[in-house]
């Protein structure tokens, strides 16, 4: 489904060059749910990035369900983004004057629902995550925990082919984090849904089928669960 | 690119930003916009009113809607009578006054001078007319500040312009001499050709029009017997028309009658002088230069706004490029924010205009030296400066989105310069 071949990224600043990612080969298959770990500046975020289009590595080669990214124009890449992506941030990345309705109706009219059917949608997939007394709520209104539980809603209302989650634990406390991960695993385990998660909490990553680790821009090990 | 789609996410993201804005913020660029537009429509159209009120008065206290007049080579209007009878009998006519006219000199001091004193005279016009014809047309009678207008039994007695009076005129110039201690009661002397005649000063008006405020009125029969008109022929004549009555059918009409082979005919557009014509171009082109100050001013505050707005708002214009919601549509409700602000400051501009200041300054007009200012804001104008400034808006929205929204996807997320 997604592979990578000798993905290499590497920061200029002036002339110092900081190479970050140096040369991944990667793969992950449909409905796979994929933990990636490591330390602080390990890379695993500048990984994920360059996978979900984000971001443009420096070489190599990034193949989504056959298609070549290196190709693709930015607009091609912002229409794969919104169809076949579904993002999940450490700091929620809501629209703070977008209701949580909003928030999670607003990629759905992007790809061309009416507002109806679109809103329809979106109630049906909050009151499934256990936040329909919370959709006229702005982000401001919900605690950490609710808001990273609409942006997970958000990300997965389009049936998305690839779930990126970028540290989705890191900002709430146990509990919160706990039924985020619950939230992940029915999704994974209900619908097939292809995860990947950069995570630091070792707890979390072990719910995941796979994990691999990395450290100085470069996977070192792979474990499956 | 700017498919419905990306007009119709873009309004609904602009929405949504304006309606849970700060009220503060929204108020002070709405402000700024009816501040703007104000600039745009008053300031040109105060300095075009200055105009318009020195020529709305020459109308209604001088030529009223149509004028008949003598031609250059004449000191009369031939067969006046029939001519007055040929107006009066048309249906469109509501007032007319028939006008002597003659050059002559006023002389104030001939009593009490001394033989090596030098006369106190001023030069003016000597007008004769039907004191009542002569209200009815101009109102003439409202603008007397001392003393009463004539009525039609009054004999030797005279109505002064103010600019005949020292005490009104203090500016004394060799090509510009007035009458001193001349007030109601005061016997001058008036010399027309070789005639003199010694009157009374019933009354001293004034007027803003020039023509008005050099003139001494008189009643018509006895101007008339003073200097020697014994065929009826006038100078000029004055034509009220009923309202809603276009000045230039009249005037046609009557050229179609011959008039115009023995007199000139002339709507109160005709009779203005080119300069006059000439300021209110100049005016309005000086109004358009402050006005265009103006719409520079709230591009850039425009700009700075929504600048500020993309900056602080980089992250989740980032967020938005990442989950895939098109550039266009964020750039589209930017402009939509900026149409917004410039639409409601238009909308309050519009209602403070035509509801308050052009009735306010209609009733209450700005008292000139040389005329009654009003404030002059033609729809049509109005609503092309309406969409100049709705056009620079949307331009100076624009600009700061597009600089913001084609920075890096990643960067915007991450907050990386």
């Amino acid at each position: 489904m997604i592979q990578t071949k000798q993905l290499v990224k590497t920061f200029k600043s002036g002339e110092v060059l900081t190479p970050v990612l140096k040369g991944i080969d990667f793969r992950a298959s449909a409905g796979e749910w994929v933990a990636i770990m490591g330390r602080s500046g390990a890379g695993k975020s500048t990984f994920l990035y360059q996978m979900s289009l984000l971001d443009d590595p420096t070489s190599g080669e990034i193949t989504i369900d056959g298609h070549n990214t290196r190709t693709m124009s930015a607009k091609e890449k912002m229409l794969f983004r919104l169809s076949k992506f579904g993002f999940v941030f450490q700091d929620y990345a809501l629209l703070p004057e977008l209701t949580a309705l909003e928030n999670v109706a607003l990629p759905l009219l992007m790809q061309g629902l009416p507002k109806g059917e679109a809103y329809t949608k979106a109630i049906a997939a909050l009151e499934r995550a256990g936040l329909g007394h919370r959709i006229s709520n702005l982000p401001s209104q919900l605690s950490g925990g609710e808001q990273q539980r609409v942006s997970i809603v958000r990300a997965v209302a389009h049936n998305p082919r690839i779930l990126f989650a970028d540290e989705p634990t890191a900002n709430l406390d146990n509990e919160s984090s706990k039924r985020i991960m619950e939230i992940f695993s029915e999704l994974h385990k209900k619908t097939g849904q292809t995860i990947i998660m950069v995570t630091h909490e070792e707890q979390y990553a072990k719910l995941a089928e796979r994990i691999i680790h990395f450290d100085d821009g470069k996977i070192v090990s792979e474990q499956k669960n | 690119m700017f498919s419905a789609l990306n007009i119709r996410i873009g309004f609904f993201l602009a929405l949504r930003a304006l309606r849970r804005a700060s009220l503060w913020t929204t108020s002070l660029i709405v402000f700024v916009m009816i501040l703007t537009f104000l600039n745009l429509v008053v300031v040109s159209g105060i300095l075009v009113g200055l105009i318009q009120g020195s020529i709305d008065q020459v109308r209604t206290k001088y030529t009223s809607d149509v004028i008949v007049s003598t031609l250059n080579d004449k000191k009369y209007i031939e067969n006046s009578a029939g001519i007055i009878e040929l107006i009066e009998t048309m249906p469109e006519v509501e007032s007319v006054t028939p006008r002597y006219r003659e050059g002559g000199t006023l002389e104030a001091n001939y009593k009490t001078r001394k033989d090596t004193d030098k006369p106190n005279t001023a030069p003016g016009q000597l007008v004769g007319v039907d004191p009542l014809a002569e209200n009815a047309v101009t109102g003439i009678a409202a603008d007397i500040i001392e003393g009463s207008f004539l009525s039609t039994g009054d004999y030797d007695k005279v109505v002064l312009g103010h600019y005949l009076l020292k005490q009104y005129v203090p500016i004394e110039t060799p090509a510009f001499s007035t009458l001193d201690h001349v007030g109601i009661g005061t016997k001058i002397r008036l010399h027309v050709g070789d005639v003199t005649r010694e009157v009374t000063v019933k009354g001293i008006l004034k007027s803003k029009v020039d023509e008005i405020a050099l003139r001494t009125f008189m009643v018509d029969t006895q101007f008339r017997s003073m200097i020697g008109r014994t065929d009826g022929n006038v100078s000029e004549i004055a034509i009220k028309l009923k309202s809603g009555t276009d000045p230039a059918a009249v005037r046609d009409a009557l050229k179609r009658s011959g008039v115009d082979k023995v007199a000139k005919v002339q709507t109160f557009e005709d009779a203005q002088p080119k300069f006059l014509q000439d300021i209110v171009a100049t005016f309005n082109m000086l109004g358009n230069v402050f006005s265009s100050l103006g719409l520079i001013v709230a591009s850039i505050t425009i700009f700075i706004v929504i600048f500020i707005n993309a900056i602080t708002r980089r992250k989740y214009i980032g967020i938005l490029k990442g989950i895939g919601i098109h550039g266009r549509v964020i750039e589209i409700s930017y402009v939509f924010q900026s149409i917004f602000y410039a639409l409601i400051g238009s909308v309050v501009g519009l209602a403070l205009v035509y509801g308050f200041l052009v009735p306010f300054f209609a009733a209450h007009p700005i008292d000139f030296p040389f005329s009654d200012g009003i404030l002059v804001a033609p729809p049509d104008q109005t609503f092309f400066r309406v969409g100049l400034l709705v056009f620079a808006t949307l331009i100076a929205g624009y600009i700061p989105a597009w600089m913001i929204i084609r920075k890096n996807t990643l960067d915007s997320i991450l907050g990386r310069n």
